[in-house]
C-alpha cells in the first residue's frame, strides 16, 4: 500500500514537472524521438544486411576450371577428389561440350560459335562446388588449387568482401551516429531534470529537513527521466511497426538487381516487434540513466 | 451455587485488573530507567569541534549533556556557534572531532542515507519559516507525514491535533501568505510536532517577530514542552525571553561553553 502510494505520488509529481517545464520536456522528448528513429533505421538496415549476407553466403559457390588438356579420366578423378573434401557440400560438373552447346543455342553467340570447327572447343570443363561453411572457403580453395590439372579457381571473394565491407562501414557509421545521438539525448534529459531539481530546490531542502527518505526524494526525478524516455519511444515504435510494414509491402513486389543477385527486403514479422521492444528499453534506460546522473550530481542526498 | 460462581469470577476479574495495573507500573519504571537517562543522557556532546571547510571554527571543544524533557536555551553573540551546535544535533553538519549522540543515535557517524530516520524523531523550527507557499496550512503540516507514505486517514488526526496545540485550528485552509509572521511560525511548530518528536530544535524562532508575538510563540513552545514532554533546545539572543522563562541557559562564546545555569538568565552582556 505504502509503496503504491509513494510510487503514485512520484508519478503525479513527474507528470506535473513535465508539464511545468513544457518546452524543455518537449525538446528532450523530440531529441529522444529523433535518436530512436535513427536507431530504428539502423536496426532495420542491419537486420536486412544480415539477411542479405545470409542469402549471399547460401548462394556462394566455387567455380573450378580444368586445364584444357585434362582427360576425361582426370576429370572423373578430380570430381571424386573434390567430393572427398570435408567442407564440400555438392559438386556439379559442366563439361566443355555442354558450354559450347549452350552458347550455340544463344542467339547472340550463334554466329561466333558457328565459325568454329566441329572439334574445336575454346571452353574448359568446369565444376561448381557448394561449400558447407563459407568461413572456411579460403582453405578449401587452397586445397583445390593444389590439385592436378586445375587451371583456375574462382569464387566471389572480391565482390563478397566488398559488399560486406560496405555494409560494415554503414553499420559502424550508424553505431557511431546513434551512440553520439544517445549521448546528446542523455545530456538533454539530464539538463531537463536538473532544471526541475533547481526549480524545486526549496521543497527538496524542506523534505530533507523533515525526514523524507532519500528514495522518496529521488523517485519523482527518476520517474520524470523514465517518462521522457518512454514518451520519446512511442513515435519511433509506431514508425518501426507501421512504417516498415508499409515500405515492405510497397517494395516486396519490386526487386533490385545487384552484382550478386537479387536483394529483397526482409519480412517485417522477424524484426519489428523485437526492434520495438529494443527501442522502448533503450528510451527508458537512457531516460533513467540521464536522470540518475542529474540526481546524483544536483541532489546530494 | 450460581452466586458463588459469579462472585469467584468477579474476584478473578479484580485480581486480573490489579495485575494489569502492576504490569503497566513496572513497565513504566523499566522504560524510565532505560530511556530516562540513567544509562545515557538524551543529548550528549563530547569534546565536539567543528571547523568549516573555509577554515572558520564553529565550535572548539564543546561538552554538553541535556536530559529528556528539558528546556534549554543556547545563547551567545552572533557568530558564537549557536547555529552550528543546532546543526550538529540534526546532522546538517558533522563534527570535525568528537561525539554527538541524540536519543541513543550516534549522530556524528550516521550515514547520509540514514539521516532521514533521525530527522523523523526531531522537529525543527527556524527563523525563516520554510513553509511551502503553494500549500495550505493543513497541507504544510501534513506534508512530512505524507512524504513518509502514511495514509491520509492516519495523517488527519495528527495534523488537527498539532494545529490545535498551536492554536491554529481555524486557519487550516489558509495559505502562508495570508497569515501573520507569528501565525506562520506556529504552522512551522505544528509541522515540527505533528509526528510527536522527542526533540524540538529551534534556531532563533522569534528572530523575525515583535516582542508580543514572540511571547505568544514562546508560550506555545513551553506548552509543548510541558504537555507533550518534548525536549526543547533553542538557540536565541532574545534577552527578554530568556530572562522571563527561567529555564536552563547554556552560554556559547567563541565556540566554547562559557556558562551553564539552571534557571538562568541572559548573562552574555554582563560578562562583557
Ligand atoms: N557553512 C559555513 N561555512 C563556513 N563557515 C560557517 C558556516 N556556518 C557558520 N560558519 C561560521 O561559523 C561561525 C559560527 O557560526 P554560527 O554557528 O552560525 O553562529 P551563530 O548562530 O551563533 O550566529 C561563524 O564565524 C560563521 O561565519
Ligand atoms: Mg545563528
Amino acid at each position: 500500500m505504502k509503496v503504491i502510494r509513494i510510487l503514485g505520488k512520484s508519478f503525479i509529481n513527474a507528470c506535473k514537472s513535465l508539464v511545468r517545464n513544457l518546452s524543455l520536456s518537449l525538446a528532450s522528448i523530440t531529441c529522444t524521438i529523433i535518436t530512436l528513429i535513427l536507431v530504428s533505421i539502423g536496426l532495420l538496415i542491419s537486420y536486412n544486411i544480415r539477411e542479405i549476407t545470409k542469402n549471399i553466403e547460401k548462394e556462394l559457390t566455387v567455380v573450378i576450371f580444368m586445364t584444357k588438356d585434362a582427360t576425361s579420366e582426370e576429370v572423373i578423378k578430380t570430381k571424386s577428389d573434390l567430393e572427398k573434401i570435408d567442407n564440400v557440400e555438392k559438386v556439379i560438373f559442366t563439361s566443355k561440350d555442354d558450354v559450347k552447346d549452350r552458347f550455340k543455342n544463344d542467339e547472340k553467340w550463334t554466329s561466333i560459335i558457328s565459325t568454329l570447327n566441329e572439334d574445336d572447343n575454346p571452353f574448359q570443363d568446369s565444376f561448381e562446388v557448394v561449400v558447407k561453411n563459407v568461413r572456411d572457403i579460403n582453405e578449401t580453395v587452397t586445397t583445390i588449387k593444389n590439385m592436378d590439372k586445375i587451371d583456375t579457381v574462382k569464387y566471389g571473394e572480391n565482390s563478397v568482401n566488398e559488399i560486406v565491407s560496405i555494409f560494415d562501414t554503414i553499420k559502424t557509421g550508424t553505431i557511431v551516429l546513434v551512440g553520439g545521438l544517445v549521448l546528446v539525448t542523455a545530456f538533454l534529459i539530464t539538463n531537463t531534470i536538473k532544471i526541475t531539481i533547481f526549480s524545486r530546490r526549496k521543497e527538496i531542502d524542506i523534505m530533507r529537513l523533515v525526514g523524507t527518505s532519500n528514495t522518496v526524494i529521488k523517485l519523482p526525478y527518476l520517474t520524470e527521466g523514465l517518462l521522457i524516455g518512454i514518451l520519446g519511444s512511442i513515435i519511433p515504435i509506431l514508425f518501426t511497426i507501421f512504417g516498415y510494414t508499409l515500405i515492405y509491402s510497397k517494395f516486396s513486389s519490386m526487386t533490385v538487381s545487384n552484382i550478386i543477385g537479387v536483394i529483397t527486403l526482409a519480412s517485417p514479422e522477424g524484426i519489428i516487434y523485437i526492434a520495438s521492444l529494443f527501442l522502448l528499453m533503450l528510451g527508458a534506460l537512457t531516460g533513467m540513466f540521464a536522470s540518475g546522473i542529474a540526481v546524483r550530481k544536483y541532489l546530494k542526498v | 451455587m450460581i452466586q458463588v460462581l459469579i462472585r469467584v469470577s468477579r474476584r478473578a476479574n479484580d485480581l486480573y485488573g490489579i495485575k494489569e495495573i502492576l504490569k503497566k507500573y513496572f513497565f513504566l519504571c523499566y522504560n524510565n530507567y532505560y530511556k530516562g537517562g540513567s544509562l545515557m543522557e538524551f543529548i550528549e556532546l563530547k569534546d565536539v569541534y567543528k571547523v568549516y571547510k573555509n577554515g572558520v571554527t564553529g565550535l572548539a571543544g564543546v561538552n554538553l549533556k541535556i536530559k529528556k524533557k528539558d528546556f534549554v536555551f543556547i545563547i551567545g553573540h552572533t557568530a558564537s556557534g549557536k547555529s552550528t551546535l543546532i546543526k550538529l544535533l540534526y546532522r546538517e553538519e558533522r563534527p570535525t572531532k568528537g561525539n554527538v549522540s541524540v536519543g541513543g543515535i550516534d549522530v556524528a557517524r550516521l550515514r547520509n542515507s540514514k539521516v532521514y530516520k533521525l530527522r523523523r524523531k526531531i522537529g525543527i523550527v527556524f527563523q525563516d519559516y520554510k513553509l511551502l507557499p503553494k500549500l495550505t496550512v493543513y497541507e504544510n503540516v501534513a506534508y512530512p507525514l505524507d512524504s513518509y507514505g502514511i495514509s491520509s486517514k492516519e495523517i488527519r488526526p495528527k495534523v488537527l491535533a498539532a494545529l490545535e496545540q498551536v492554536g491554529l485550528s481555524d486557519k487550516t485552509r489558509s495559505f502562508p501568505h495570508e497569515l501573520s509572521g507569528g501565525e506562520q511560525q506556529r504552522v512551522c511548530i505544528a509541522r515540527a510536532i505533528a509526528n510527536n518528536p522527542k526533540l524540538l530544535l529551534c534556531d532563533e524562532p522569534t528572530g523575525n517577530l515583535d516582542p508580543d508575538t514572540s511571547k505568544e510563540i514562546m508560550d506555545v513552545i513551553e506548552k509543548i514542552n510541558k504537555e507533550l514532554g518534548t525536549t526543547v533546545v533553542m538557540a536565541t539572543h532574545d534577552k527578554d525571553i530568556v530572562n522571563r522563562m527561567k529555564k536552563r541557559v547554556v552560554v556559547i562564546k567563541d565556540g566554547l561553553v562559557d556558562g551553564d545555569y539552571l534557571k538562568g538568565s541572559y548573562k552574555v552582556n554582563e560578562s562583557d
